[in-house]
């Protein structure tokens, strides 16, 4: 099972188009915020920008701090998000050392699902849909 | 997502008290253009001063904003005060996304903040900040700080700032959107200044749902396919609209050296649009929402010890500012040109109008007719470093003579001579020596933009000379114009947004109403847009040409003043029809 890299952000423009694409396909919703990957500055236009999401980690620590289950361990890295599992704690979001994981106000969950459907919105190629055994730490970033 | 009213935020800034409005007439109106002559018709009064507090600035967008890819431009309007009549001002970056995603189709300000203010909104928050400290500060600077007093969002909010100009009321003013974009022309920043608003932050925190049928999802990737996969991608995804500056020269129709000249062989290699991507292209850049990512940053770099010890800049440039601080004013380095742009962002002056007005002043100077007693500092056509600092004395308003030339060229001229070869269409010139229709549409234009109408293209196409042919071209192109800025979609998007395919964008948002009968709505907006321009003062006779159009050679020869007399007299005349409310506009 692939997951989503990012190995060259320093290609990024700021465009948006990938977050859009996630809220838009994934969770039908037109927002730069609910998405699962989400585009941030790093300090301004001038330096670049990071795309904010799930690094699917092979043990991730939201997994073991979701009260119910709805985080589960994907296979080859990442999270499976069971929505009708979920209380909306926040534990997930907050346990994730990457910020990886958004809370919008009202209570909802936005994770990286690991489908790639961003990745042909890039203009620039930043996104990449890998095996995970060929990814190096670095790649995964970008 | 869709509402068939418009969601209006309206701040006064005397009172801090702000109310939410839902105002009717989604399907006349549309947004943006139309959403912004609405607006100023219910806030605005076309017969007090730009100055008066109770006067609005207003921000709009429209019901593609963010929706569908390059459908990322705000509209500004506020009564001028180049002018002092009403007008729009077109911005990309991200305040147009940041708006709707704050939950807004529009901003309206009014009133004056008692000391130097910042506003920060956002869809669940509005905050009015003192932020006198920031007075005087510059345009970079000052985005430094919004950012770094505004708590979250980065990435996902717009921060609009003006610099010095601004605040000491030039009618060059620009207002800086998100470092690299601007509401450049016609002199908004002064409006934010005499507002007492250094900043507006706009935080992009909320969102909507989408319908959840596949329509609006196919017609997205077809639409995205579409804007990514053609020759427009390609154009201004490339050198970008740089290129023109090469194109435009073999074509006799570069002003050079204060349009002395339209044509300078050599002198382009220095700064033509391959020479900038060589040499000076630092990385791209995007507005949010567009994949094309159009927006070029180069850099200067600057010696600050002996030591080999440098600092760096990133500058955006686009063909116009490369024209009003290039080859208008002499210079053919790419380097040289970023420098002097690079002052224009810092104190925010429009640097179109700032070069061509520095244009002037250099000829001026030539002649005699003013001196460095007015000047400061020497000024010669190619002398970077006279221009930056001149720039500054500009952006300042140094001297009396500055803070005149502030006001617009032909004020100076007025006063010190030289209105024959003040380069000045409505406003300061675009950079487009074309020919005698783009000199007629531009100088009458609603805007003075050369984005008003497609003159200066039909100048490129056309040598024969057909007063009738030439004029509805100009009128048959404005509605169209109209209706993408009520979307309110950029304008390089305009070969794949025909109206058939905005209805259907529309029609997948659940639009219907507005969908229908896009051309009336277009000339609708039109008509209205120049009410009010025609209410607050404008008089197509008044508008002055300087003699030095008429002898300017382009690709079709010397410039043909009998047929230039009539264009404008036959479009001045035709505009006025859009003067009485109820006059149908096509009549004659």
């Amino acid at each position: 099972m692939k997951i989503l890299t990012a190995p060259h952000m320093e290609r990024c423009i700021g465009c948006h188009s990938c977050a859009l694409a996630c809220a838009r396909l994934v969770h039908k919703r037109l927002s730069w915020e609910t998405a699962g990957i989400r585009i941030h500055s790093t300090g301004g236009l001038s330096s670049g920008f990071a795309a904010i999401r799930c690094l699917a980690c092979l043990e991730a620590p939201c997994v073991d701090a979701c009260p119910t289950g709805a985080m589960a361990q994907r296979k080859g890295g990442g999270v499976i998000y069971r929505k009708k599992l979920c209380i909306q704690c926040g534990e997930c979001a907050a346990a994730c050392p990457v910020e990886g994981i958004l809370q919008d106000r009202d209570g909802s969950i936005y994770v990286c699902i690991q489908c790639g459907q961003c990745v042909d919105f890039c203009p620039h190629d930043c996104l990449v849909m890998r095996d995970p055994e060929t990814v190096t730490p670095g790649e995964v970033i970008g | 997502m869709t509402n068939d009213f418009f969601r209006v935020l309206e701040v006064n800034l005397s009172t801090g008290q702000s109310r939410l409005h839902q105002i009717d007439g989604r399907t006349t109106a549309i947004g943006g253009s139309g959403l912004a002559a609405l607006l100023f018709s219910r806030f605005g009064r076309v017969d007090l001063s730009w100055r008066e507090e109770e006067q609005p600035f207003i921000l709009t967008i429209g019901p593609l904003t963010g929706a569908f890819p390059l459908m990322s431009k705000t509209v500004a309007a506020f009564k001028s005060p180049y002018h002092d009549q009403y007008t729009e001002s077109h911005a990309g970056g991200r305040s147009a996304l940041a708006l709707k995603f704050a939950g807004l189709d529009a901003l309206v300000l009014i009133g004056r903040a008692k000391t130097l203010s910042s506003l920060e909104i956002g869809s669940r928050s509005i905050a009015i900040k003192d932020v006198a400290f920031m007075q005087g500060m510059d345009a970079y600077a000052a985005g430094k700080l919004l950012r770094r007093t505004s708590k979250g969002g980065s990435g996902h909010r717009s921060i609009l700032r003006i610099g010095p100009a601004g605040e000491i009321g030039s009618a060059m003013a620009c207002i800086n959107a998100d470092t690299y974009r601007h509401f450049g022309r016609l002199g908004g920043g002064a409006v934010l200044g005499n507002k007492n608003i250094k900043g507006i932050i706009i935080q992009g925190d909320g969102g909507f749902e989408l319908p959840s049928d596949n329509g609006y999802k196919k017609l997205f990737a077809k639409v995205y396919s579409q804007v990514t996969g053609t020759k427009m991608m390609q154009k201004y995804h490339s050198l970008g609209t740089p290129a023109n500056m090469q194109s435009l020269d073999d074509l006799q129709s570069l002003p050079w050296r204060n349009l002395q000249q339209s044509s300078d062989p050599e002198g382009i290699q220095g700064i033509n649009g391959q020479r900038f991507a060589d040499d000076a292209l630092l990385r791209n850049g995007a507005c949010s929402g567009c994949p094309v990512g159009c927006i070029h940053i180069g850099y200067v770099r600057e010696k600050f010890s002996e030591d080999n010890r440098y600092i760096y800049r990133q500058v955006a440039y686009d063909y116009e500012p490369l024209f009003s601080c290039g080859s208008m004013l002499g210079i053919t380095d790419a380097f040289a040109v970023l420098n002097v742009m690079d002052v224009f962002e810092k104190v925010s002056l429009d640097s179109m109008s700032g070069g061509v007005a520095l244009a002037w002043a250099t000829e001026a100077l030539e002649r005699g007719i003013i001196s460095e007693k007015e000047t400061v500092v020497p000024l010669a056509f190619g002398d970077a470093e006279g221009y930056r600092q001149a720039a500054h004395l500009l952006g300042t308003g140094a001297n009396a003579f500055y803070l005149l030339l502030g006001q617009g060229t032909l004020a100076a001229a007025r006063q010190y001579g030289g209105e024959d070869f003040a380069c000045v269409l409505g406003q300061e010139m675009a950079g487009y020596a074309t020919g005698e229709l783009f000199f007629a549409a531009q100088s009458l234009g609603f805007r003075h933009s050369h984005l008003d109408t497609g003159g200066y293209s039909y100048d490129q196409k056309h040598a024969e000379r057909d007063v009738e042919k030439a004029t509805a071209f100009l009128l048959d192109d404005e509605p169209g114009r109209c209706l993408l800025t009520s979307m309110v979609s950029c304008l390089f998007a305009r070969s794949v947004y025909t109206p058939e395919v905005l209805a259907d964008c529309l029609s997948s948002l659940g639009f219907d109403a507005v969908a229908t009968d896009l051309d009336v709505s277009g000339e609708r907006i039109r008509r209205h847009r120049w009410q009010l321009r025609f209410a607050s003062g404008f008089v197509p006779e008044e508008v002055v040409l300087p003699k030095r159009y008429y002898k300017v050679n382009t690709w079709k020869g010397a410039i043909d003043g009998q047929y230039l007399d009539a264009l404008r007299r036959e479009y001045g005349r035709r505009l006025c029809a859009f003067a009485a409310p109820d006059t149908p506009a096509d009549e004659g």
